[in-house]
Parts: C-alpha cells; sequence; structure tokens
C-alpha cells in the first residue's frame, strides 16, 4: 500500500491553494472565511464517520463550544484570537473525550443516539448558562491582535489568519488519515473484530479519534465566531449538527477533499437561497434525499471510483 | 393553601395535567415511531413533519372544505397516511438492508422538505384552530379544574394506544407483523405478502402521528415547526421504552410527560435536558430500552 501523497492529491491540493490564494480578488473575502471554517468542521467530522466509520449526530456540540469559549475568552479574557481559538478548540476537544468516553461503548445507531442527546443537553446548557446570553448569544466579539500586534480587523488580514488555520487543519487531518494510526482506524471500520483479534485496542483507537475530531471541530467553530463577532444557539443546535452532515455526505464520506466540496456546496447554496426564505430547507432536504438516493458516495466518492484516484 | 414539599398543590396538580396531556401525544408519536422502526428498521425522522402534516390537514379541510373537528379526527389519518405509503413506496423502499444512517438521513432530508413547504406556503406563525363545541369548558373536580377538551385527548390518546396495542398483540394480522419483526424471509416463505405488510405498517404508524396532530391542533397553534420541536424528545422516548417494544413507548410516552412535568415543579432548569439524561443512561446501561427485548 503507498502511504505517499498521490499525483491526483498533489493536483487536488495546488488548485485548493490556488483558489485560497486567488479567489478574494472576485469574490467576497467574509463568505470565503465562512466557507473555510465550515470546511475544516467537514473535514473533522469526516474523520469520525468517514474514517472511523461512526456516526455523530451532535458534533454541533463541539462546534459550538468552541464558538462559545472562543468568544468568551477574546471578549471577557481580552485573549489574543489565536489563543482564544486554542481555548475553544481545548475545551471542546475535552468535551470531545467525555462524550466519546461515554458513546463509545455502543455501536451504529445507539452511537448516534447518544451523541444525540449529549449534544441536546449541551444545548440546554449553553441556553441557560449565565454567560451565553441566551437568546441573544455573545456579541460584538472583537477580532482583537494576532500575537498581540497584527489587529485582524480588515478583511483581508482576517482572510490570511482564516485561511493559515484551515490549511493548518487540513494539513493535521491529512496526515493523521495517512498515518499508521489513520490505517488502523479504518481497519476497525472495515472490521472491528479482526482487528481486535490482532490485537489492536479499538475503542481507544475510537476515542481518540473522536476527540480530535471534537478538537478541530471546535478549533472551527471559534474560528467562525473571530469572523463574525458572534457566537450563538444556532451554532451548537441540531440543525448544524445535521448541516455538516450534509456536507459530508454531499462530498463523499470518508475521502480527503470530499468535506470540502461539501462545504463549499451547501454554504454557496445557502447564501444564494438565502434571501428566498424557507426554500433553503426545501433545497437542503432535497439534496438529503438526493445524496441517499441517488450517489451514496458522494461527489469526490463517486470522482473517484470513476477516475481511480484517491482524492 | 396545601403544599407538597413547599410547593403548592394547584400547581402541582396543574403540572400533572399539563404532563398527561404531553404524554397523549408522546404516547401516540411514539408508538407509531416504535412499530415503524421494529418492523421497517428505518428511524423515521420525518414523524414530526407528518404529525404537523396531520395538524394542518384539519385546518385547511375546515377552512377550504368546512369539515369540523370530528370530520378531521377521521379523514386528516386517511389522508396523511396514504401520503406515508406514497412515501414508503417511493423512497424508504431503496434502503431497506442497508446501514441505519442513511434512513435517518432519508427522513431528515424529507421533514425538511415538509417543513419548509408548509412555511413557504403559511409563514411561520401559528394558525388558531377552534376547540369543537361539543369539548368546551370545564369541570371542576374539586383539587383541579379540568377542561374538557384536555381531558378529552388523554381519553382519545389512551383508546387509540390500546386499539394498537391490541391490534398488534391480539389480532392475526398484529401476529403475521410481529412474525415478520422477527424474520421476515421467513413469513414471506409462508406465502405472506411482506412488502404490503410492510407499506400498511408504516402508513398506520403515519396515520398515528397525524391523529396526534388533529388532537394538537386546538391546544397548540398550528404552525410549521410544532413537529421539529417534538420529534427529538420522542425519539428519546422511543429508545427509552425500547424500540420496536409498543407497552414500552406507551408508558413511556405517558410517564416521561409526566417526569418532564414535575421536574418544571420542583428543577426547572433540568427539564429540558431530564429526558436525555434518562436516554444516555438507558444507552448505556440496558440499550434494549426499559421494556424492549433484543437479540
Amino acid at each position: 500500500m503507498n502511504l505517499g501523497i498521490s499525483r491526483s492529491q498533489i493536483l487536488a491540493l495546488a488548485l485548493m491553494v490556488a483558489c485560497i490564494a486567488l479567489l478574494p480578488l472576485v469574490l467576497y473575502p467574509v463568505f470565503l472565511m465562512k466557507v473555510m471554517c465550515y470546511a475544516l468542521f467537514a473535514c473533522a467530522f469526516n474523520l469520525v464517520l468517514g474514517y472511523a466509520g461512526l456516526l455523530s449526530f451532535g458534533h454541533a456540540a463541539f462546534f459550538g463550544t468552541g464558538a462559545y469559549v472562543g468568544a468568551w475568552t477574546a471578549k471577557a479574557l481580552m485573549l489574543t484570537p489565536e489563543l482564544a481559538i486554542l481555548c475553544g478548540g481545548a475545551t471542546g476537544g475535552l468535551l470531545g473525550m467525555a462524550f466519546g468516553f461515554l458513546a463509545i461503548r455502543r455501536q451504529g445507531l445507539d452511537f448516534a443516539m447518544i451523541t444525540l442527546a449529549l449534544a441536546q443537553m449541551t444545548y440546554f446548557f449553553y441556553l441557560q448558562a449565565p454567560f451565553t446570553n441566551g437568546e441573544d448569544g455573545i456579541q460584538k466579539v472583537p477580532r482583537g491582535d494576532a500575537l498581540g500586534v497584527l489587529s485582524l480587523e480588515p478583511d483581508m488580514t482576517m482572510y490570511w489568519f482564516v485561511s493559515a488555520i484551515f490549511l493548518g487543519g487540513f494539513g493535521f487531518i491529512y496526515r493523521i488519515v495517512h498515518s499508521p494510526f489513520g490505517n488502523v482506524l479504518k481497519g476497525i471500520r472495515e472490521n472491528e473484530a479482526r482487528a481486535s483479534s490482532l490485537g489492536y485496542r479499538a475503542n481507544s483507537y475510537k476515542l481518540i479519534a473522536f476527540g480530535l475530531s471534537a478538537f478541530l471541530a471546535a478549533i472551527a467553530g471559534a474560528t467562525k465566531t473571530h469572523v463574525f463577532g458572534i457566537a450563538t444557539l444556532s451554532d451548537v443546535s441540531l440543525e448544524t449538527s445535521s448541516l455538516v452532515l450534509l456536507m459530508a455526505l454531499l462530498g463523499g464520506k470518508g475521502t480527503i477533499f470530499g468535506p470540502i466540496v461539501g462545504a463549499i456546496l451547501v454554504v454557496s447554496m445557502e447564501s444564494k437561497l438565502a434571501t428566498m426564505g424557507s426554500w433553503v430547507m426545501i433545497a437542503q432536504g432535497i439534496v438529503f434525499i438526493a445524496c441517499v438516493l441517488l450517489f451514496r458516495r458522494g461527489i469526490v466518492g463517486e470522482i473517484n471510483r470513476g477516475l481511480r484516484t484517491s482524492l | 393553601m396545601d403544599t407538597l414539599f413547599g410547593i403548592p398543590l394547584p400547581l402541582f396538580y396543574g403540572q400533572l395535567l399539563l404532563g398527561l396531556i404531553n404524554g397523549a401525544f408522546y404516547a401516540m408519536l411514539s408508538l407509531g415511531l416504535s412499530v415503524i422502526f421494529g418492523l421497517l428498521g428505518i428511524v423515521n425522522l420525518v414523524h414530526g413533519a407528518l404529525f404537523m402534516t396531520g395538524a394542518f390537514t384539519a385546518w385547511i379541510l375546515l377552512d377550504t372544505f368546512g369539515l369540523g373537528f370530528w370530520w378531521s379526527l377521521a379523514l386528516a389519518p386517511l389522508i396523511v397516511g396514504a401520503f406515508g405509503i406514497l412515501i414508503e413506496r417511493l423512497l424508504l423502499r431503496h434502503l431497506y438492508g442497508l446501514d441505519h444512517m442513511y434512513g435517518l438521513v432519508l427522513t431528515l432530508g424529507l421533514a425538511l422538505v415538509i417543513e419548509g413547504a408548509f412555511r413557504n406556503k403559511y409563514g411561520s406563525g401559528g394558525l388558531a384552530y377552534q376547540i369543537p363545541d361539543a369539548l368546551r369548558g370545564a369541570t371542576n373536580l374539586g383539587f383541579i379544574v379540568l377542561p374538557y377538551y384536555r381531558g378529552a385527548v388523554v381519553g382519545i390518546s389512551l383508546v387509540v394506544c390500546l386499539l394498537t396495542w391490541a391490534l398488534i398483540e391480539k389480532t392475526r394480522l398484529g401476529a403475521r407483523l410481529r412474525a415478520a419483526t422477527e424474520n421476515a424471509p421467513m413469513v414471506q416463505a409462508f406465502g405472506i405478502n411482506v412488502p404490503v405488510l410492510v407499506t400498511l405498517t408504516y402508513g398506520a404508524g403515519v396515520a398515528l402521528a397525524a391523529c396526534a396532530g388533529v388532537l394538537a391542533a386546538p391546544i397548540y397553534s398550528v404552525n410549521p415547526q410544532m413537529g421539529a420541536n417534538l420529534i427529538i424528545v420522542v425519539f428519546a422516548i422511543v429508545v427509552i421504552g425500547g424500540m420496536g417494544s409498543i407497552m414500552g413507548s406507551v408508558l413511556s410516552g405517558f410517564g416521561f410527560g409526566v417526569i418532564e412535568a414535575l421536574t418544571k415543579v420542583f428543577y426547572p432548569q433540568a427539564s429540558s435536558t431530564v429526558i436525555f439524561l434518562c436516554m444516555v443512561a438507558v444507552l448505556l446501561f440496558r440499550p434494549s430500552g426499559l421494556f424492549g427485548r433484543r437479540s
């Protein structure tokens, strides 16, 4: 098995970096930053869904925790953005380890249900906790000065900051997936009994994957908060959990670039239809249905099958 | 004034009644979900949207055709049940035997489409639906004032749940259904048309949701979100009662309606979370549910 980066992956990566560098010339940078935050979230989610084979139906809990903790530390504790985002990520990661510790004891549908129930509890916690301002959310979060010196208030400076986080997170996930750890994870997904009989402690692998995924999801949430200056209940809601599932499935679960493609499509669809009220909901629903009935592998998954690539 | 653990008794009884009424809806919805999961293996996340469709059907029947509450109670389950049969035939049929995830995602998508469509047509504000004339007013039971309609909701729900239970446990059709839940290929081999049985079961489960929707129309305002808010709680109840267990769904439906209401009295902050806490505990320690059995 070739663990090196393949030529098609290098091409796709080059295309992605070129897009990040050139697209702000033609598209609104805030829109692109939103896409990158959700793309990182979807890639993190895919680590659990695609590579560990576990359907988490509560990833918004981590995204939202990142958003709230990132917002609170930046606003109340006046931390610099990179520290606030790391705090958000660390809290999300710890929460992920706790949730994962409970959830990995069960598989399949039970796993999904436990994560759903824990995420709903997290939602009600943030609804009632004193520091979150309930329905209003934490507003007017300052973007601050990166490393204490570089003001992120100009959109383009913020854009490069977010790009760096996105590419860093993406590279990290790529390394995880292509490491010996990632291979064991895929082995467990394919046949847990066999992996166990070879001496791998399946639950430890799943737990670590879940924790890493939660950490990166929280980083994405905290970054999004810094872009828009707000953390709200919608970040921890069930809608966000199903949105990230939609992104991963649409792009292709268990593929490297799939979640990014999914995030681009879902966020674009949202902003195109934003003025048309409930049509967003209908369109999302139709995409869900089409995904399940027509292309279960997702867009990138189908491309991989057709071109025999491993994007 | 009489008190119980420092809570005034009238408040206590009031919440108890509210809990029973919520429980009536929980029971009817979780019953349908549970039967559908038992036979089809589909986590029917569109159930809440179909409950809402039932309420809207009642409203439309009155608004457009002038048909009152009792007509709606009979017709809406049939109409929405037929719609359910269409869903099963056209969409769900392709998913049997696949991972549960696909059923979950498809029904979630369907719920979004239905809710979005109603939102488009009727907006997200609520529509009022009058209590039927025969059930206006209230009676004083001494310790509490009971509006007739609310009492009737609990009564109708109990009757519907018991009838469903009897249909499944005591009739020939029910025996076939239970057998197909255990081992569908074997039942098919005996010459029973399992695909038709599956379709009818889905239709019946959906009709139960629509029936609950009609009953809910005069109590809650008829709005597109009414199902989405309820479905996750109902889902938790099904898990707690045991997926596929009839009595389990009914008992935990009423039980959790009451528990939720009483938590609201004694420790309001936890009233929304208590049910999910129980769900996690049940899944970890007794994954087949309180009343379920699992091979």
